[in-house]
């Protein structure tokens, strides 16, 4: 099975980080700066993981993460926060939500690649 | 005269009157309504039916006993220039809409004193009204000629349709107003009229009496002096009857100031505080013209009618004896003019406190804050319609269950010693700033318990049981607690005694509890500004020392539902512009606050605007600096080892603030808190990316083309310089915000200042192709900070490039001279701000909806600091509307 990254955010240059680190690991990476382009992307696409900022213009992240969550299509993706959010009660929030990880901005880019296979493995 | 014919001239009258005042009301402005003269005449809404009738009964009864009701007033008129002048000015300072809206505001806007007041007065005046009524009843049976018939029923009652009649007259004119502090020109005109009229009635029939029925007044003198009692009737009794002279004296004194109807003419009806120099010598002089022919027609009827007839009535029974019922009807008139004004003006001000101070701030205040301003304004109105309607009706049935049996004077007197326990609270509260809510309170209550258990009771079992058991033997039989003997003195009248007792332990009360007892600072405040009423004007927004967090937007939304969306609106620009406070402030001040009660107080009353206001304000406990300040304004009083005590006290009060001053660093410490989270997520987003391309970058085992690596290198870069870029914003934006920043203003012009900022920019702007134009490129200097506003058009300069399109991106920057003022505006062909935007693009960390395109490189501070800057030079910035086109942000910078 081919490993399908869809990464969320809106600062460019951590995206680039991101995907650069994802396509090493043979992932292969769908980008979209915002919910509402990774909603579109969804659409079309069942990756394994979604990556997923929180604080981004028109849609944010814990809408997408509902949107995620109610379509049946998507049930098998699993849903990964990295924010700069760090807060115990942001971190409760996000995993009530239902997302399967929360990570924290800045971060490790290794810890990040360990975290996801470990998570779809 | 038949019943029809006297029902008839009194529809007509009362439609004279109507028309009068609805002329009145429509021509607000005129100098008819607006003169000393209308101003005195409407004071004489003093002489009642009381007055009317009730003298001449009293001077052919007991002689000159009369005379002290009238003393009282002549003595207070010089006064008024010091006293009522302060009363007057307070008064519309605060948009006191009656004597129990004052009152209550001088101990802090105390709800329940507000509410203590109204009831005070409405003990006082209910029986007033009821005996004008019981005055039109008789008068109006003595003079239709139609004496079998005696109405049984409420239904064949013409006094209860007089009393209905009045009540809507009151109804129509007293009610045109939600804002009770409004002037109510109308009644004030008729009141003045019919002031004239009685005046002019009555002088005729003492005229006609004097000169026409007898040869003069020593025609009468002669007479009478031969008669057996008349000694008894020319001479003042001894030192007891001058106790009794005294206290009625100072009764009448006290009642001129603080009886409802006269609170209502003298202060709240008052234009022009000049009028009352006129009134200080035409008033006395209004009232001495009253008193010329009362004692002769008191004697004259004595000589025609022994003691056969009632002498309250001789001016009616005279001329009728006589077969001159058209004089008659004119002293009938005359009286019925003094029981309209009386009535009416009472009423009025009866209604206003009822529902001010009574029904609004207990019960309804919920019901206002749910509803919009029409339907407010019109329950407000009902309120008052219905009270007055109750008020007049109350009286009704007062009269015809209780005072048929009792006399106008006695009646008199009880309202009078019932109203002057107020006076206490109201004039030592005026002078004398240590007055405190409690002990007006207290006061009041206690007097007025004094005066129910020595006036109010007997008189009441008197007419019930018909006996006088209470009165001659006491409570309980105990003869030091006989009600018109307290303790064993006697010899004073039952009103006399009533008030020395009750105003003996009023004022002890008063005292004691102001001197042990210390209100709290809003109270002490007020307080200050009523008692030092020179400063006030200065003073009058900002004096109270208040601290809490209050938005304009909340204040604003109480505002409209009382005054509506457009009276509301204008008043805060009124306050804004007098206070130089930029239009869109968020942050209510005390001024504010302050400003807002008084606005509302007119419509609902003060303890409830009070109530209002604070219900969004978040009232905050004094900072510590501020206990040590008040703290430092008492030490002059430290004489004392009692002041020591008091002292710990305080230390004690002092230690509460501690706490409280901790918990407000608390809530502050939350306000920041949002703010730094803002910014610490600011301020990870490029230390992210500058990490993970760094690590990226330090993997030795990964052969990273050298195009990728080259382009994380740039990113590192660019992501430092938004580092760098964000902490001066910080900084520059905290210095801002806490008002730190001193402007370095010089002359500059501001053509170069331009210039410079499009070179430091024209880096930039290259590489991305953008052109920008510098338009006007005539010099001017004026005075301003230039690094700042380098600052200012830098800011605008790099967002118009950030939102142009590369190669076809053009910015103009333009500058015209307007109204003193330099206006200077960045125009760029780029994607614009949606409307919708403008009014939040200048807030920190704002960033537009519609701004995915392109993620903007900027701090979330640049226009809120280019926002402060430009205010902080008295200028105004903002987005132009109406653009089909790129966006052009304009500001700009007033002449020195």
């Amino acid at each position: 099975m081919e490993k399908k990254i869809l990464i969320v955010d809106d600062e460019p240059n951590i995206v680039m980080s991101l995907e650069y680190t994802f396509k090493k690991q043979n992932f292969e990476v769908f980008i979209a700066r915002d919910g509402g382009e990774a909603l579109e992307i969804l659409k079309h696409q069942t990756p394994s993981v979604v990556l997923l900022d929180i604080m981004m213009p028109n849609v944010d992240g814990y809408q997408t993460l509902k949107h995620i969550k109610n379509t049946n299509s998507l049930k098998n993706t699993k849903v990964v926060f990295l924010t700069a959010k760090n807060k115990a009660s942001d971190i409760e929030k996000g995993l009530k939500l239902g997302a399967d990880k929360y990570l924290t901005k800045p971060f490790s880019v290794k810890k990040i690649v360990s975290e996801i296979l470990e998570l779809i493995a | 005269m038949s019943n029809y014919a006297l029902v008839a001239i009194i529809i007509v009258y009362l439609a004279v009157l109507f028309y009068i005042a609805f002329l009145a009301e429509k021509k607000k402005q005129s100098k008819w309504v607006n003169n000393p003269y209308v101003y005195t005449l409407s004071l004489a809404v003093y002489c009642s039916a009381w007055t009317y009738y009730g003298s001449i009964g009293i001077a052919a009864n007991t002689g000159v006993n009369f005379l002290p009701i009238y003393l009282g007033p002549i003595i207070a008129a010089p006064l008024w220039i010091i006293v009522l002048r302060k009363i007057i000015r307070i008064s519309k300072q605060h948009k006191i809409s009656s004597i129990a809206d004052f009152i209550s505001l001088r101990y802090g806007n105390n709800r329940f004193l507000g509410a203590l007041v109204t009831v005070v007065c409405l003990f006082a005046t209910l029986p007033y009204i009821s005996l004008q009524l019981k005055a039109v009843s008789e008068t109006f049976e003595i003079i239709s000629d139609d004496t079998s018939y005696i109405s049984t029923t409420v239904i064949d009652d013409s006094t209860f349709y007089v009393a209905l009649l009045l009540a809507i007259f009151a109804t129509f004119f007293g009610t045109q107003n939600t804002d009770a502090s409004e002037k109510h020109k109308g009644i004030v005109a008729t009141v003045a009229l019919e002031s004239v009229l009685k005046l002019v009635f009555f002088l005729v029939i003492g005229a006609y009496i004097t000169f026409y029925l007898f040869d003069g007044t020593s025609d009468i003198y002669d007479k009478i002096s031969k008669t057996e009692n008349f000694e008894q009737l020319v001479t003042l009794g001894g030192v007891e009857e001058g106790f009794n002279w005294f206290f009625m004296i100072a009764l009448s004194f006290m009642a001129i100031f603080l009886l409802p109807r006269q609170f209502q003419v003298s202060v709240l009806e008052n234009n022009r505080e000049k009028h009352l120099k006129k009134a200080i010598w035409l008033f006395p002089l209004y009232l001495l013209l009253f008193n010329i022919f009362v004692v002769f027609i008191a004697w004259a009827g004595k000589l025609t009618f022994g003691d056969t007839q009632n002498a309250e009535y001789y001016t009616l029974l005279l001329p009728l004896k006589h077969g001159n019922s058209f004089l008659a009807t004119l002293v009938f008139l005359g009286g019925f003019s003094a029981v309209i004004s009386m009535v009416i003006v009472s009423t009025l001000a009866l209604s206003t406190m009822v529902s001010n101070n009574l029904i609004i701030p207990y019960g309804f205040l919920d019901k206002f804050i749910k509803n919009q301003p029409e339907r407010n304004s019109k329950y407000i109105k009902n309120i008052r319609r219905i009270s007055i309607f109750t008020i007049i009706i109350t009286a009704y049935f007062f009269y015809v269950s209780f005072s048929k049996e009792l006399s106008l004077y006695a009646i008199g007197l009880i309202s009078f010693v019932i109203i002057s326990q107020l006076a206490p609270s109201f004039f030592i509260g005026l002078f004398w700033n240590r007055g405190s809510s409690k002990a007006a309170i207290t006061g009041i209550i206690v007097g007025f318990c004094i005066v129910f258990y020595t006036l109010v009771l007997p008189f009441t079992l008197q007419a019930y049981t018909g006996t006088d058991n209470f009165t001659q033997h006491g409570f309980m039989g105990v003869s030091a607690l006989k009600p018109h003997a307290l303790l064993g003195i006697d010899f004073l009248s039952a009103p006399a005694h009533a008030f020395f007792w009750s105003m003996l332990f009023n004022v002890l009360c008063y005292l004691t509890f102001s001197l042990t007892t210390k209100g709290n600072y809003r109270e002490r405040n007020y307080a200050e500004m009523f008692v030092d009423s020179k400063n006030f004007s200065t003073l009058q927004d900002s004096a109270l020392v208040w601290k809490g967090e209050a938005f304009v937007g909340d204040i604003k939304n109480v505002l409209v539902r009382f005054l509506g969306e457009k009276r509301a609106t204008r008043a805060l620009q009124i306050f804004f512009t007098k206070y130089k406070l930029p239009q869109d402030t968020q942050l209510a001040d005390a001024r504010l606050i302050n400003f807002s009660e008084k606005l509302l107080t007119g419509s609902i009353g003060s303890a409830s605007a009070k109530i209002l206001i604070a219900s969004v304000v978040k009232e905050e406990q004094i900072s510590l600096v501020e206990v040590l300040k008040i703290l430092e304004e008492s030490k002059e009083n430290i004489v004392s080892n009692r002041v020591l005590t008091e002292k710990s006290n305080q230390l004690t009060q002092l230690s509460l603030k501690l706490k409280d001053a901790n918990q407000e660093l608390i809530l502050k410490d939350k306000q920041k808190d949002e703010f730094l989270d803002t910014v610490a997520h600011e301020l990870k987003t490029p230390i992210t990316g500058i990490r993970a391309a760094t690590e990226l970058l330090m993997d030795e085992d990964d052969d990273m083309p050298k195009e990728v690596k080259a382009q994380f290198l740039k990113n590192i870069l660019q992501d430092s310089d938004r580092l760098g870029r964000l902490i001066n914003n910080i900084l520059d934006f905290e210095k801002l915000e806490t008002g730190r920043l001193n402007l370095d203003f010089a002359y500059n012009d501001i053509q170069k200042t331009i210039t410079k900022a499009i070179s430091s920019i024209s880096q930039i702007a290259a590489n991305k192709e953008v052109k920008i134009i510098n338009k006007n490129v005539h010099t001017f200097k004026t005075n301003y900070d230039e690094d700042r506003i380098l600052q200012v058009l830098t800011n605008l300069l790099s967002n118009a490039i950030k939102f142009c399109n590369p190669k076809t991106g053009k910015i103009i920057v333009d500058y015209k001279l307007g109204n003193e003022r330099i206006e200077i505006s960045v125009t760029d062909n780029g994607k614009g701000i949606p409307e919708e935007d403008h009014d939040y693009i200048f807030d920190k960390f704002y960033q537009s909806k519609h701004q995915n395109t392109i993620k903007p490189q900027g701090s979330g501070l640049g226009l809120a600091i280019t926002k402060q800057i430009v205010e902080k030079h008295n200028g105004k910035i903002w987005a132009k509307k109406g653009i089909k086109s790129g966006a052009t942000l304009v500001f700009t910078i007033p002449f020195k």
